[in-house]
């Protein structure tokens, strides 16, 4: 009776916790808005934070960009092949990477390689009291280096997620043109009648922006909330990475139920 | 201009419900090296916090510079800390940037300096420290007591009125621990700052400080001078002074008889 | 110094980022095709439309020359309105006829337009009066069967 009373006790307390916790996110995060200000006066903090959150996650978009596709483009083949309509290939490839792949994949392996290298970072900031110092030098680290760590990764993940759809295009017209032999004009000109800019291309960058936005306030939070020691920081880690995967997942099936719902 | 740059009457603070500091007095003078001593857990670290302004005192009164710290906003509270340097336990040197950009930091957050002024401001704290030939390192590179002679470059960048040190000897060498104790006694002297010095190293404070306060169990438990304390029968300064296992503070945690926990007794 | 470098990988990586959204929207979509063109919108009532989707081009000898741009029900005839919009650069007389066609045996559904022979030129707003709706497969295989079943007995009957 009395464990089960615990345990009641207990799943409550962690309920209130974790509400507590997203008060408190939320308000980090507006803080960070709030002290974007420095980050845009002196930009050249952003760009440091914009060449270590994208270009160092350039390789593992590209690779994975173009092994998606080629995928993509074998299995699509298989499959459109049954029904004698090979020249949909393009198609296939293009809106799958496009509206789903591209800003999803590109978010997911952003998560992991960005993301936690901000949790990590700003974690470990606040283990060797690096974020006391700044603050004791009167230099506020949410706008020093919480801010333009967003930014920088804000900025940074929809490029990554254009460039992953465009390799990943360029890998399934290799394997589907080049390899498999799909007619090279068909190839194209259904893509180019199936996707549409706005619909499709500008709806596929503004989920990756959302995804960026999630991914790092995620991480970022993560890392300034870590309890500072090793083992905090090694923990706020994998949390980063989890979360964020499911918020891209989830907020993935709400703006697609907004986005492609009509069409 | 007061000549106490510190002044705290009947400062209490307490974690929640837990009362760590219970009416402490403390004064320090321009010029002055404090030192702050007493057991681990004792409220050392916490009084140095709320001088810092990182903690706001539950009550009693505590003016640095004549500024009454309890009622600062963020703004005030950041004006007032430009006139502050902190040396942190381990250094707490951006671990991103080099030895250079790190003592430039708060002259490039703080002024609009040209570059070149900056370069000589900055070499010339590093050449006080000791560290102007190891500006190109990162702070990987550095050893312990170096890392901390460099942060200390960077607290007085600024040229603050007080300096704060956070256990400035924890895990030093004997050689680096002189070094960093003539420094502070030094600096403190040329640039007419008052130092309060965290530690409980007593050798070393005794040796350099110009008064000491020793914190017990939320309160000022004996204070003097260096020549004062080495002569104090009081049982517990003597005991720290000496380094003695038993005395008023006990080698055992509280525990109920040993015999009874043993099952002896029957 | 090393900024220099750093600024260039940024550089690097933002021109990659916009040509890789150009050759989204330059190659992969339909943008510089057709959207920025201007048009106008003529409409169409249909008995069936099938399959036809917004945004299903609008063919001309195979041409594409528009695209539909919204699907609508007229619950007063019971019919589907299908607005489109046409380039302007291609003009059709005003007894132009519309029909519902498929691309392929199971391909995307679009609208053809066949030419009529007035001198008059179709405008934004007009309504084509003749309309070819789509051919359901299901009920062309009905009709086949019915047919069929109809020629059976004939054959059947003896002499």
């Amino acid at each position: 009776m009395n464990s089960l009373l615990d345990s009641l006790r207990g799943i409550g307390a962690r309920v209130i916790d974790s509400i507590w916790r997203m008060g408190v996110a939320t308000r980090f995060f507006l803080m960070t808005l709030l002290q974007s200000g420095q980050s845009f006066r002196r930009f050249h903090l952003v760009i440091r934070e914009i060449y270590s959150a994208g270009v160092l996650s350039l390789i593992i978009i590209l690779v994975s960009g173009l092994f998606v596709g080629m995928v993509l483009g074998l299995q699509g083949y298989e499959t459109l092949q049954t029904y004698g309509s090979e020249e949909a290939l393009g198609v296939l490839v293009s809106l799958s990477l496009v509206r789903e792949l591209g800003p999803v994949v590109a978010a997911l392996l952003f998560a992991s390689r960005a993301g936690s290298a901000i949790t990590a970072e700003i974690g470990l900031m606040k283990a060797t009291e690096q974020l006391a110092a700044m603050e004791m030098m009167a230099v506020d680290p949410v706008a020093r280096v919480v801010a333009p760590r967003f930014w920088g990764a804000v900025i940074s993940m929809p490029i990554l997620a254009a460039l992953f759809s465009a390799m990943g295009i360029l890998g399934g017209y290799l394997v589907g043109v080049v390899l498999i032999g799909v007619d090279e004009g068909a190839f194209w000109s259904q893509m180019q009648a199936a996707v549409d800019f706005r619909e499709d291309i500008l709806n596929g960058v503004l989920k990756s922006v959302v995804f960026g936005v999630a991914v790092t306030a995620i991480a970022l939070f993560e890392g300034y909330d870590a309890p500072p020691t090793a083992e905090g920081v090694s923990r706020a880690t994998t949390r980063t990475v989890v979360t964020s995967s499911l918020a891209i997942l989830g907020l993935d099936f709400i703006l697609t139920a907004f986005m492609f719902r009509g069409v | 201009m007061s000549d106490n740059l510190i002044e705290i009457h009947d400062l209490s603070f307490a974690y929640g419900k837990r009362l760590v500091l219970k009416g402490i007095d403390l004064t320090a003078r321009r010029g002055q090296v404090i030192a702050i001593m007493g057991i681990s857990g004792g409220g050392k670290t916490t009084l140095l916090r709320l001088i810092g302004g990182s903690l706001k005192p539950t009550s009693g009164v505590l003016k640095v510079d004549g500024v009454d710290m309890s009622g600062l906003d963020r703004d005030a509270l950041y004006q007032l800390r430009r006139r502050m340097g902190m040396l942190f336990q381990f250094g707490a040197l951006f671990t991103d940037m080099s030895v250079f950009d790190n003592v430039a930091f708060p002259l490039r957050e703080h002024t609009d300096l040209p570059e070149e002024m900056v370069r000589d401001l900055v070499l010339m704290k590093l050449n006080a420290v000791g560290l102007r030939g190891a500006h190109d390192l990162m702070p990987s590179e550095l050893s312990g007591g170096m890392a901390r002679r460099v942060a200390l470059a960077r607290a007085i960048a600024l040229e603050p009125s007080l300096i704060l040190y956070d256990e400035p000897f924890a895990g030093l060498d004997p050689i680096s621990l002189g070094v960093t104790g003539n420094l502070i006694r030094r600096l403190t002297d040329t640039l007419g700052v008052t130092s309060i010095v965290v530690t409980h190293d007593i050798q070393e404070s005794l040796r350099m400080v110009d008064y000491v306060y020793f914190v017990s169990e939320g309160v000022i438990a004996a204070q003097g001078t260096p020549d004062e304390l080495r002569a104090s029968t009081e049982p517990f300064v003597h005991q720290f002074v000496h380094g003695e296992e038993n005395g008023p503070v006990p080698f055992h945690y509280p525990a109920p008889p040993y015999a009874d926990e043993l099952e002896l007794a029957a | 110094m090393q900024r220099a470098t750093l600024d260039l990988w940024v550089g690097i990586f933002v021109v990659a980022g916009i040509a890789a959204i150009l050759f989204l929207a330059l190659r992969v979509g339909n943008m510089g095709s057709f959207d920025s063109a201007s048009t106008y919108t003529v409409k169409a009532e249909f008995d069936n439309i099938g399959g036809l989707k917004a945004r299903a081009p609008i063919k001309s000898a195979g041409v594409v020359v528009g695209r539909v741009a919204e699907i609508g029900f007229d619950s007063a005839m019971y019919e589907a309105t299908v607005t489109m919009k046409l380039d302007t650069r291609y003009k059709f007389p005003k007894d132009s006829s519309a029909s519902i066609m498929t691309s392929g045996l199971l391909g995307e559904q679009y609208v053809a337009l066949e030419a009529g022979g007035e001198e008059k030129m179709l405008s934004e707003g007009d309504t084509l009066k003749i309309t070819q709706g789509a051919v359901v497969l299901e009920n062309l295989i009905g009709q086949f069967l019915y047919n069929k079943s109809e020629e059976a007995p004939k054959a059947a009957e003896p002499k």
